[in-house]
């Protein structure tokens, strides 16, 4: 150590030769454990429910969801009446009201489920027609951005994963089908649909499912999916760089295997979001369609066409409109607050 | 620019061009021929008047001549009631265009200033309620919205008249078509309005000495309206489906309704002229929004 040597004067640096072997000592057990890093890993998941866990809006839009799905399969089990039982002479019924007859069974000693939202004109039970009629717009919700996954996942992978010119030309239909107004065609399919379906599925299983229902079905099938494939798409052209694509490339995996297990695990954070999106437009293409008369057919209640019934007695009996018209509303703010939260927790694009 | 606006007008012709064939088609395919749903008339009136409607031709060649009438303005008869179409649609469309518009000038306005605001005063009150306002009206189908806004303010507290022949009040179904808009164009302007006011220019012209208020309306504000722009293609789009629905429900005689009774009536000529026209409006409104996107703003690329 050179004594001329310039020593700057703000210098954190420790001038180890003033100290010798003698001036240091072990650390204790104690010390070392105060030197480990805290917390424990956390895998990506956990940390999004972490994340999803301080929500208070997402976890209130959970326990709503959760609330209405219990009310959806434990109403049919314990209320008595089904969506298409008349109850004779207890028709337009107010909340929790009894008819005449209901009174008599009453006073007999017999018990008597009340009507807990009434009935309509046709003395049905309203109570258990709003559960099925949010049972069938759930379930058609659903199925339907589930139909619009898978499709939207396939087109859009293959597309992505292939690039050159399978993906312009998947790309170009992908294109126009976008320009096209959806919900134009979606009517116009409906009413072509609704009129020839009926005579191809009479008898099958599908009659049961309604030809409305299957028509909205296609209809999605047929449009909806497009900007799930452009999403997918754009995902995967980003993870397609990565170097462990590369890898499972060069020793020879297949491309099916590189998509399913490579790349599609990648973006499930992005396709579950769009899918708890999806969800509520498909919602409101349902309503939409049974207000043009489209939608489920009678008897059975879809949450939409029990709202547009009660446009007809609307000025005597406001609540048959309040009731479905809230529980709409109910389910599809609890499903865009929950996706919503799903975005801000699992969107690594958003992490600060 | 020019390279560009060709492309997306061909881009537009072919979607019109598709959406004209999948209508004509998917009409076509709905079995049973226009005149043999009513009394059974004779075969030869039957062909008589197939031949007169061109009915007796390929389907290829019946769309072609078709689209040759429709250019011409001419868009066939209605089913059930006879009336040439273009002059149903003559009389009707202005009705729903001046509701439209409208409906798309309160949206635009009031989304912009319930936007602005809510950025401005960012998690603070204001702009709490302006979320939850908005929330709220995207969770509602359009057609609930319109009947309880005529519930309300017609039958229950009787301020607004509903629309009859006599009295024209578009408050209520101006109203119910653009709060969906509104609340879009709301949301819309306070992400954009929050990224504009966190740009290096903001800080600039702080630095300058400009006025908090030119600030915000002269470099912010412009600055953030760039992508409601992008808006207003869907917004023609939702407010002529919204129009559909409240139209019926306020009983106006609009473009709307008379689709709506269309599908009621099952009235395919008049289904199949509306679908394409209300279409054409669509893709037209979609291709000038992306024209003038592309035009405004210079930082976009063309290609």
């Amino acid at each position: 150590m050179s004594d001329n040597m310039k020593k700057n004067l703000l210098s954190a640096q420790v001038d180890l030769s003033k100290f010798s072997f003698q001036d240091f000592e072990k650390a204790t057990e104690e010390e070392k454990r105060q030197q480990d890093v805290m917390g424990e890993s956390t895998t990506f998941f956990r940390d999004g429910m972490r994340r999803l866990r301080k929500n208070p809006l997402a976890m209130g839009a959970i326990i709503v969801l959760a609330l209405i799905i219990l009310t959806i399969f434990l109403a049919p089990v314990i209320i008595p009446y089904g969506y298409a039982d008349i109850v004779k002479g207890s028709s337009n019924l107010g909340p929790f009201e009894y008819s005449t007859s209901e009174l008599a069974k009453i006073a007999k000693g017999e018990s008597v489920f009340p009507h807990i939202f009434g009935t309509d004109s046709l003395g049905r039970d309203y109570f258990i027609r709003v559960v099925y009629g949010a049972r069938v717009s759930l379930g058609v919700g659903i199925f339907a951005s589930i139909l619009v996954l898978i499709i939207g996942m396939l087109w859009g992978s293959i597309s992505g994963y292939m690039g050159g010119t399978v993906d312009i030309i998947m790309m170009r239909i992908v294109d126009i089908i976008y320009s096209l107004p959806d919900m134009l065609l979606i009517i116009l399919l409906a009413v072509v649909l609704n009129e020839t379906l009926t005579p191809v599925i009479k008898g099958t299983v599908l009659a049961k499912l309604g030809v409305n229902m299957i028509a909205l079905f296609i209809v999605f099938g047929l449009l909806y999916w497009v900007s799930m494939a452009r999403l997918i798409r754009g995902q995967i052209l980003t993870i397609k760089q990565n170097e462990y694509v590369l890898a499972a490339r060069s020793i020879g995996t297949s491309t099916p295997r590189i998509i399913t297990r490579h790349i599609l695990p990648n973006c499930l954070s992005v396709i579950i979001i769009t899918t708890a999106l999806q969800i509520p437009s498909a919602i409101f293409t349902e309503s939409y369609l049974s207000f043009l008369g489209l939608g489920v057919s009678a008897p059975m209640p879809s949450l939409g066409s029990l709202a547009n019934d009660a446009r007809s007695g609307l000025q005597t009996y406001p609540l048959r409109l309040i009731f479905p018209a809230l529980a709409i509303c109910l389910i599809v703010l609890a499903l865009n607050l929950l996706g919503d939260g799903l975005r801000d927790a699992f969107d690594p694009k958003l992490q600060k | 620019m020019v390279k560009y606006t060709i492309k997306r007008i061909l881009l537009a012709v072919l979607t019109i061009i598709v959406i004209s064939m999948i209508t004509f088609f998917a009409m076509n395919a709905i079995p049973g021929g226009p005149f043999n749903s009513e009394k059974a008339a004779s075969p030869t009136v039957i062909a008589e008047l197939e031949k007169r409607y061109n009915l007796d031709k390929p389907v290829g060649v019946q769309y072609i001549l078709y689209m040759k009438n429709i250019l011409k303005g001419e868009f066939g008869v209605s089913l059930k009631t006879g009336r040439k179409i273009s002059s149903i649609i003559g009389e009707s469309f202005p009705i729903s265009a001046k509701l439209g518009l409208c409906a798309a000038i309160v949206a635009i306005i009031s989304g912009i200033i319930l936007g602005s605001i809510a950025a401005l005063m960012r998690n603070k009150w204001p702009d709490r309620l302006i979320v939850f306002l908005t929330t709220l009206i995207t969770a509602m189908p359009s057609f609930v919205m319109a009947t309880l806004l005529l519930y309300y303010f017609c039958m229950k507290l009787g301020w607004v008249q509903a629309w009859t022949a006599g009295s024209h009040n578009i408050v209520l179904p101006v109203l119910a078509l653009s709060l969906s808009p509104m609340a879009y164009i709301t949301r819309l302007t306070k992400t954009s309005m929050l990224d504009s006011l966190g740009q290096d220019y903001i800080r600039t012209a702080r630095a300058k000495g400009v006025p908090q208020l030119k600030v915000i309306f002269v470099h912010g504000l412009r600055n953030a309206l760039i992508p409601v722009i992008t808006y207003v293609g869907p917004m023609v789009a939702a407010i002529l489906t919204g129009s559909m629905v409240v139209e019926s429900i306020f009983t106006i005689g609009g473009l709307g309704s008379k689709f709506v009774s269309g599908i009621t009536n099952r009235d395919y000529t008049l289904i199949m002229a509306t679908t394409i026209f209300l279409a054409t409006i669509m893709v037209i409104a979609n291709l000038i929004t992306d024209l003038v996107y592309k035009l405004i703003d210079p930082r976009i690329s063309l290609d």
